[in-house]
């Protein structure tokens, strides 16, 4: 196996930009004394620590030709003061590691596990949806707003009605997003169509947003012969190429790294368009979110990050998820921008998003937007929530919480909306839906042969010859093969 | 009922394979050698500068110049936006490279050796393998997957595990295992052009091994097809089919047995998946034996999925039963004694072509 053994040359190159060290290696006069260092820092390391004491003395190291500082590394136990906090400069040293500047400090101060105050949320309108004095905000028109607001009716319809379509039979299963519409529709429309989305699997109002149809999302479910997946998949796993959201994705987290791909590529293609990934408050635990952060950070890659952070992990509460202050905090352990928002105020959520964007596209930057919510309905149509928190809790998120009616409220008080607008909406749109569902659930389902198509780019040939053989078995005991599929 | 079928067709399409002389690849007469190293790296080096949505992205492939020197010189020439040096995680840069593939562009992903494989195999399975198939052809992921596979010398357990049965069995990929420089250059240049993942498989041991390369390989739109094997050595008492650094065995095995009289037909398998079981079974129609050859654990591996074929399409054919040689169904131990005694010999394959001809091994 290779050893992590870097080039001399390349830390060299690396370290010219610090010139604290190069000054001091220039004391050292040659880069010889540095190379030969290196290799005695990896013996450095088998060394028994009896032999440590050898170099407490710091004097007595500068004046050896090929010792280093980094030396002391090994010896000193006290944990450097925050650089926040203002390092008096006649008693602490600086010292250059290949990282940066670092000031000493005499006094051992571990770093707190918990900010003694909470970090800060950011929202605009209060919970009767009155815009909050001293708010900074991205302004919306009028028309985006209402746009915004019908987006979340017809979310929160469609989640009703399509969920009243499980528990009746029709379909095998279904995901709601009640709670989450602003998070949803607020940011899809602070973005571009460009902007390529990674969803997890509670963000159709995306979708929505950028156009995806009522009846397309029904056949989806019913995996029909319209469905774009072919029926493939289970419901609610929409994918739609042409309006840029990628394919839903049954596994956690794994769509994080996805999106730095995709927005290291488009930083590459010097694209005016970013990347942007949801998950939840669990999908933080993968390994896959902490590898995606690492990478973005080091590749300066334009995604957006945004986790919604709503409480809980199908039965699992935040507090058995992660002891962080949520997800925002862990932005700065990676080298990433980060905010925590409140994630049932639509205009805070445009805000964010919108400003994330710019800092992405035009500083080639990741970011990471923290949306705070409540998950009120269950985790999926097999998940029985009351059975791990109190029902009073789900029903008051659900009533005194609510961000649609919090939107609302806002637009009301614009003169946007009326209660008229309001019943003709909610009408229209659930007239809409059940019938998408009547037309869905009538529709032939996907011929045989979408069963062996790609797989591959082009289908190979033991997949035609299976293709064959079961066309024929069909042909020949047609009793034993459901009726309504087409060959 | 479905057997008799499948004999059928697979006699039909024996029929559509031209005669054996065209499978055959004569190198011409001018003798240039080249290793595997080398093979890899101008292939590599060839499609980068044939298309620029190629980049690289793995452990020390940049700076360090490829943990075994695989990658050398494509740094300078490309620059740190094709040639990514990644943090530590093959599971964070699986997922970004899937990414970027999903996106468009056609990473060639390393791994230092497919044994840390493992810990981005989630993101090789279901997030390149299915994903052309559950998005039903809106999303294809044009990505390589390369690294040394398989035995080296004295790496113990954790480092020595052959991968080629565990990616075979998952339909979405492409496995594919070079064995000469020739292989080298055409499949890893016809698994970079290929719009499906492809896993492609090396050996470190033979990455020092020089072959013989004629000028058609070295020129650079040179590409093999994937899906063909390709046999080394033309013979009519039995088949040794094997892949990767045992084809080399199998070719002094080979040696051997014509001393006693053998004439045995070696297959240098190329490719894993898709395999090219017409060929094999032509070969095992033509001399009625078969030795399957493998480093990998014997239990679900390549020779068992061989014998499954063998049995389904040309059982007739067999003159004795087929034999499987793998590596000790045991954890790779690192002393060099109990390593030998861990994987295949070469008297371990004269050994069993001998008992298909029911010669005996004393």
């Amino acid at each position: 196996m290779a050893f992590n053994l870097k080039n001399p040359r390349n830390i060299i190159n690396n370290l010219k930009s610090k010139v604290g060290l190069w000054s001091l290696m220039k004391q050292s006069h040659s880069t010889c004394c540095y190379s030969s260092c290196l290799n005695t820092i990896h013996l450095h390391r088998f060394l028994p620590l009896t032999t440590l004491p050898q170099f407490t003395n710091p004097e007595s190291i500068s004046h050896k030709k090929g010792h280093f500082p980094h030396f002391q590394r090994f010896q000193s136990t006290t944990t450097e003061k925050q650089i926040d906090s203002v390092p008096n400069d006649e008693h602490n040293q600086v010292l250059d590691f290949p990282g940066g500047k670092v000031v000493f400090s005499p006094e051992m101060r571990f770093l707190s596990e918990s900010p003694s105050v909470y970090s800060q949320c950011y929202r605009v309108l209060d919970d009767a949806g009155q815009l909050i004095s001293h708010s900074n905000f991205v302004p919306v028109s009028e028309e985006v707003a209402v746009k915004m607001y019908s987006n979340m009716v017809t979310l929160q319809t469609l989640d009703t009605v399509f969920y009243e379509a499980q528990r009746q039979g029709r379909i095998s299963f279904y995901v709601t997003s009640i709670g989450e519409e602003a998070i949803n529709i607020a940011s899809a429309a602070a973005l571009t169509s460009d902007d390529i989305v990674f969803p997890q699997y509670r963000e159709p109002g995306v979708l929505l947003w950028r156009g995806f149809t009522l009846q397309e999302f029904a056949n989806q479910c019913f995996g029909n012969k319209a469905d774009y997946g072919k029926g493939r998949q289970m419901p609610i796993h929409y994918g739609s190429n042409k309006l840029n959201y990628f394919t839903v994705s049954s596994t956690i987290a794994t769509q994080i790294p996805h999106a730095v791909g995709a927005a290291y590529s488009l930083k590459m293609d010097k694209k005016d368009a970013c990347a942007v990934t949801y998950f939840g408050d669990g999908g933080t635990s993968e390994g896959d979110f902490h590898a995606a952060m690492n990478f973005a950070a080091v590749t300066e890659s334009p995604v957006i990050f945004i986790c919604r952070n709503n409480g809980w992990a199908i039965s699992t509460p935040t507090s058995d998820q992660f002891r962080s202050d949520g997800i925002a905090v862990r932005g700065q352990a990676y080298g990433v921008r980060s905010i925590r928002v409140d994630g049932n105020d639509a205009l805070a959520m445009y805000s964010a998003v919108r400003s994330a964007r710019q800092m992405a596209v035009n500083e080639h930057r990741p970011i990471l937007i923290e949306a705070v919510t409540y998950r009120v309905g269950h985790h999926s149509t097999s998940d029985d929530s009351t059975k791990y928190r109190p029902a009073d809790e789900i029903e008051w998120w659900r009533m005194a919480r609510d961000p649609v009616t919090r939107f609302r409220k806002w637009i009301e008080i614009n003169g946007w909306w009326g209660s008229e607008a309001e019943s003709q909406l909610r009408s229209s749109i659930r007239s809409q839906l059940l019938h998408a569902i009547q037309i869905a659930e009538r529709a032939e389902k996907p011929p045989v042969n979408d069963l062996f198509t790609d797989v591959y780019d082009n289908i190979p040939s033991n997949l035609r010859e299976q293709e064959k053989l079961l066309k024929e078995t069909i042909n020949r005991h047609p009793k034993d093969y459901p009726a309504d599929v087409p060959i | 009922m479905l057997g008799i079928v499948r004999q059928k067709m697979l006699e039909q399409s024996l029929k559509k394979i031209p005669p054996a002389v065209s499978v055959l690849r004569s190198y011409s007469s001018a003798a240039k050698q080249m290793t595997i190293r080398d093979a890899l790296n101008s292939a590599l080096d060839e499609e980068m500068s044939a298309d620029s949505k190629v980049f690289l992205m793995g452990e020390e492939v940049g700076e360090y110049q490829g943990a075994y020197k695989i990658t050398k010189g494509l740094l300078d020439k490309y620059g740190p936006e094709r040639v990514l040096d990644t943090p530590i995680t093959e599971a964070g840069f699986t997922g970004v490279a899937v990414g970027a593939a999903y996106y468009g562009v056609k990473p060639v992903v390393e791994f230092m050796t497919f044994n840390f494989s493992m810990q981005a195999i989630d993101h090789i399975i279901n997030s390149a393998a299915k994903t052309n198939y559950m998005s039903s052809g809106q999303i294809s992921v044009p990505i390589v997957f390369r690294g040394p596979n398989g035995a080296a010398a004295g790496v113990g357990a954790q480092h020595s595990q052959c991968y080629a049965a565990w990616y075979a069995s998952c339909p979405g990929l492409k496995v594919l295992a070079p064995y000469s420089s020739e292989d080298a250059r055409g499949l890893l240049k016809a698994a970079i052009r290929d719009p499906d993942p492809v896993v492609f498989l090396e050996n470190e041991l033979l990455y020092g091994e020089s072959f013989p390369v004629s000028d058609e390989v070295l020129d650079s739109s040179f590409c093999l097809p994937i899906g063909k094997a390709k046999i080394e050595r033309k013979g009519k008492d039995v088949t040794i089919a094997a892949y990767s650094k045992m084809v080399g065995y199998a070719l002094k095995a080979a040696e051997t047995l014509e001393k006693d009289g053998i004439d045995a037909e070696v297959i240098n398998l190329r490719s894993i998946r898709p395999l090219d079981r017409s060929m094999i079974n032509a070969s095992v129609r033509k001399t009625s034996r078969l030795v399957t050859v493998e480093e990998a654990f014997p239990q679900h591996g390549v020779g068992a999925e061989i014998c499954a074929s063998i049995v389904e399409e040309s059982f007739a054919y067999l003159d004795a039963p087929v034999e499987r040689i793998a590596g000790a169904d045991v954890p790779m131990p690192y002393a060099a004694n109990l390593e030998r005694m861990a994987v295949p010999q070469v008297e371990d394959i004269v050994r069993a072509a001998k008992r298909t001809c029911y010669r005996s091994v004393s």
